[in-house]
Parts: structure tokens; sequence; C-alpha cells
């Protein structure tokens, strides 16, 4: 399994042809402590860009893009009744939705871990 | 992910407050809020939020406009310009009051003090430049107003604010009481290790607490002795914006704004008695009117169903029909889900009433409820309420 990272703070975990996306360690300590999570309908189809989901922390709205392309084969549902996962385990148990790729090349240009705490870094 | 804090609409660059430097170093996340950079938060907004409501928060509100005005005849001059009896403000005595606008539509809030020899007031730090040229346009030239831009201003607020203040030993002024000894919304001066402190007990969390006006040279040291008490740790915006929505206290360009009246945002209580029969106030024609016919749209508050917060902008439904604007909405961390305030008809206005607030295509269910949502916890003379 390889993880990659994008430049609006999500990541994505990708196993065969499903990758299930969430949001990095440093975007859940951006956006703060977290209250609601609105994931997308299972079936629903993203193509990269698209807005895919909302994170409402106590002080703001913040909508979550697909960052690749693909349908939604699973739900985080443990993030209905515990949104907070979110802040605890971002990169873990906080993942949001699980998609099954439409195009594997949109991951070419996507960054490792290495790269993306070098970009973090820069901010 | 951005920060909705940017209230100031100045095209100038974001300045620094006395305490930026003492923000910075304990890890407070500045923001630029209303020309200033402020602390959106240190901790974290709900641990920051339930903080104070169990202990104590020191909050740098030092943003805010701080003015003298004396002068001949200056409470009576100054009643020409807001609705509140200042006349009959007692020294060291605070009152709420509101600046209108001729169409009696509300330019700011503030809070007026008496304090003997001159009149204090307190303004909105969005606000402030448009109030002093407001003041300085209507009030008479011979009314002197001394802007305290070098002043700080702190807010230490919670149940346990009183005992970390009183630890500090501060001296009063001029047969002062003891500051654990001022009810809520009386005001003194006293000294602290040498630095003049002008305090009232008074905030904006519907907690028990005091703003303390210090001269900016000194608001370092304050800050350090009072966040030295265990009570007390540094609280960030983003809790003062939420612990006043729990208090059910309107926030001056969200809640009210020009296009506002009095009574329609349910601040009747600030249009003092004598001045209801008396008059003489600017915007006074549309403060009687509505105190005659009630206005069409009121402020209420609103319980929300579920767990996704309903912010400002969202629309108020009775079934099919829009009745209304939610004005500022969130989570309440207090209460554990999400509350609301807003505008809707007065038809639909009285408590229990259920509506409901579209959020991104869904309808949530909404209940109005009597504002505070959480009890206010002043100290009025004699009683803890």
């Amino acid at each position: 399994m390889s993880r990659y990272f994008t430049d609006e703070h999500e990541w994505i975990d990708v196993s065969g042809d499903i990758a299930t996306v969430g949001i990095t360690e440093y975007a859940q300590e951006q956006l703060g402590d977290i209250v609601f999570v609105e994931l997308p309908a299972e079936g629903k189809t993203f193509t990269k860009g698209d807005d895919a989901a909302v994170v409402e922390s106590v002080k703001a709205a913040s909508d979550v893009y697909a960052p690749i392309s693909g349908e939604v084969v699973e739900v985080n549902g443990a993030l209905e009744d515990e949104p907070a996962l979110v802040n605890s385990d971002a990169e873990e148990d906080g993942w949001f939705f699980k998609l099954r790729l439409t195009d594997a090349s949109e991951l070419d240009g996507l960054m490792d871990e290495a790269s993306y705490k070098e970009f973090v870094a820069g901010l | 992910m951005s920060d909705d804090a940017t209230i100031g609409m100045e095209e100038i660059a974001t300045e620094a407050l006395p305490l930026d430097a003492w923000h910075r170093a304990r890890g407070g996340r500045m923001v630029d809020f209303a020309g200033y950079w402020l602390p959106i938060q240190y901790d974290g907004i709900m641990a920051e939020h339930l903080w104070t409501r169990e202990s104590a928060g020191l909050f740098d509100v030092s943003h805010m406009g701080q003015m003298n005005v004396d002068g001949p005849d200056v409470a009576a001059e100054l009643e020409k310009l807001l609705p509140g009896d200042i006349i009959g403000l007692k020294p060291g005595k605070v009152r709420y009051s509101l600046l209108l606008d001729e169409d009696g539509g509300i330019l700011d809030d503030l809070m007026v003090t008496n304090r003997r020899d001159h009149l204090f007031l307190i303004v909105n730090g969005a606000c402030k430049w448009d109030d002093i040229a407001h003041l300085r346009e209507f009030l008479p030239d011979e009314i002197n107003m001394q802007h305290l831009d070098e002043q700080a201003l702190l807010a230490l607020q919670g149940p346990k604010a009183v005992d970390a203040l009183a630890r500090l030993g501060l001296v009063p002024v001029d047969g002062a009481p003891a500051v654990e000894d001022l009810s809520f919304m009386e005001a003194a001066s006293y000294l602290w290790d040498g630095c003049p402190l002008d305090v009232s007990r008074s905030g904006y969390t519907g907690e028990d607490g005091f703003e303390i006006s210090v001269a900016g040279e000194d608001a370092e040291a304050l800050a350090d002795a009072l966040c030295a008490q265990p009570e007390v740790k540094p609280i960030g915006l983003g809790a003062r914006d939420s612990l006043r929505l729990e208090a059910g206290l309107p926030l001056y360009g969200h809640d009210l704004d020009p296009q506002v009246s009095v009574i329609a945002a349910g601040l009747g209580f600030a249009v003092s008695k004598r001045r209801r029969t008396e008059g003489g106030f600017m915007g006074e024609a549309r403060v009687q009117a509505e105190l005659a016919t009630p206005p069409a749209q009121v402020r209420v508050g609103l319980t929300v169903e579920g767990r996704l917060p309903a912010r400002e902008g969202a629309v108020i439904f009775s079934g099919d029909a829009a009745v209304g604007t939610v004005t500022s909405g969130g989570h309440a961390p207090s209460l554990g889900g999400p509350i609301a305030m807003g505008w809707v008809a007065a038809s639909h206005a009285a408590p229990g009433t259920v509506l409901s607030i579209e959020v991104r295509g869904k309808r949530l269910a909404a209940t109005v409820v009597a504002m505070p949502f959480v009890p206010h916890n002043y100290v009025r003379k004699g009683v803890k309420s």
C-alpha cells in the first residue's frame, strides 16, 4: 500500500483500485475542534477536485475535495457519532471515505510523505 | 481552510497590540481581527470555552476602543446620541447602551462608565473610528474626547475570576471597594504593583468576571501575573465568540448592524424608562414607533437538532415559507450541540415554535428558545444570580 498527499492537505492510501481518503494531521490542527463531518453518499462519483465532504469545526465550515476521481464505495460511519476522531487520529481512524479509482494516473503528480513534510514546513 | 474572523474593513496593514509578543510566545494562533493581530485560539476553542465556564479565562480585547469623554453637561450631551439613562448613571456604575443613527439603526453597542469626573466608553474595535467620527460630529465642541489608544483591555472571565484577581492584591484608589466587592456593572480604580488599573465587573461571556483597562506598557506584567494563578488560562477569540453566543449576547456586525433597530433586536432594556418618556435622542422616532407597534421581525435564539451547525446567513423556514435568517450560529461547547441566533418574523418568534434551518440543501429542525442558552452567572448586589 502506498500513501500519497495533496497540497490541499489530504492523504490517500491506495490498495489495488481502492483509495482511502482523509485529511492530514496538519489540516486537523489548522481546523481545530471538529464537531461535524458531512460525508458523501455511497455510490456517488467524483471528478478530481469536486467538493466531496464538509468538515465543520467550532469556528467554520471547510470543504474537502475529491483528491482523485472515483466512485464512493464506503464512508467512515464512525465520524457520525465521533467527529472528533478527525482531531485525535486524522491519518488513521479519522479517514473520510473510500473511492474506487477511475484513473490511477492521477496519482502521479501527488506528493509522498517526505515531500509533503517539506511542503508543510515551507508554509 | 480560512478563518472567518476578519470583520475589519480597513485596507491598512494589520497592527500589533501591546500583548502581541505575549500571545505568540504562548502559542496563540494569530489572525487579523478588526485590523489587529489577535489569537483565535491557544489549545483549542472547545477546551478554552469549557475552561472559562468552569474556572477563569484571560481575553485580550485591546482592539476595542476606549475613550474618555468630559465637558459641560457631558451626560446630557451624550444622552442626545444614545437611548440610555446616562444622567442617572451613578459614579462607579456601568451601563450597556447603543449608538443610534438618525433612522434609529444601530451604529454600535457600547459600555458607558461614570468615572466621577468623566465618562468612560468602550466601543467595538471594528466600529471605533466611525464611532469617534460620529461622536465628534454630533457632540458640542466643548465636550472633550480622548481616545485611549495606548491602553490595553483585558477581560478575566469565569466563576473563579474573582479568586484570581483578588489574590493580586489590588489597592483601591479613592475609597473604592475591594475588587471582590464590586457587583456586576460596577467599576473602580486600583493600583497593582504601582500600575493604575481601571476595573469593572462585567464581560461578554455570561460568566462573572472583570474587564481591566491597563496601560499598554503594563499589560504584559499583568497578563503574566493573572496567568500565573492556577485558575487562569489565556483564551482566544474563538471561544469568546462561542461563549457570548451561548450567553445570548449579540455581536455587532453580525447580529446587529445599521439596518437593525433597538426593539427588534430585543435590546429594549437599553432604552431607559425616563428616556422612553422624555425622548430627545437620535433615532428616537423608530424606537417609539416600535414600542407602540411591535416590529415585523425580531431577534430570537434557536436550538438546532443534530450536530450540523447552522451558521450566519442560513435561511430559517416555517414549513416551506422563508421566515428569517441566522445571524450567528455554531456549536455550543457547553451544550454539546448547535445553537443559533437570528431574525424571524414576529409571528414565529414565540419560544417553543418549531422551525427549520437550511444548511447545504438540508433542512435542520430548530426550536425557538428564550436566551440566554446557558444561564448568566453574574454577581449582583447581595446575591449571586
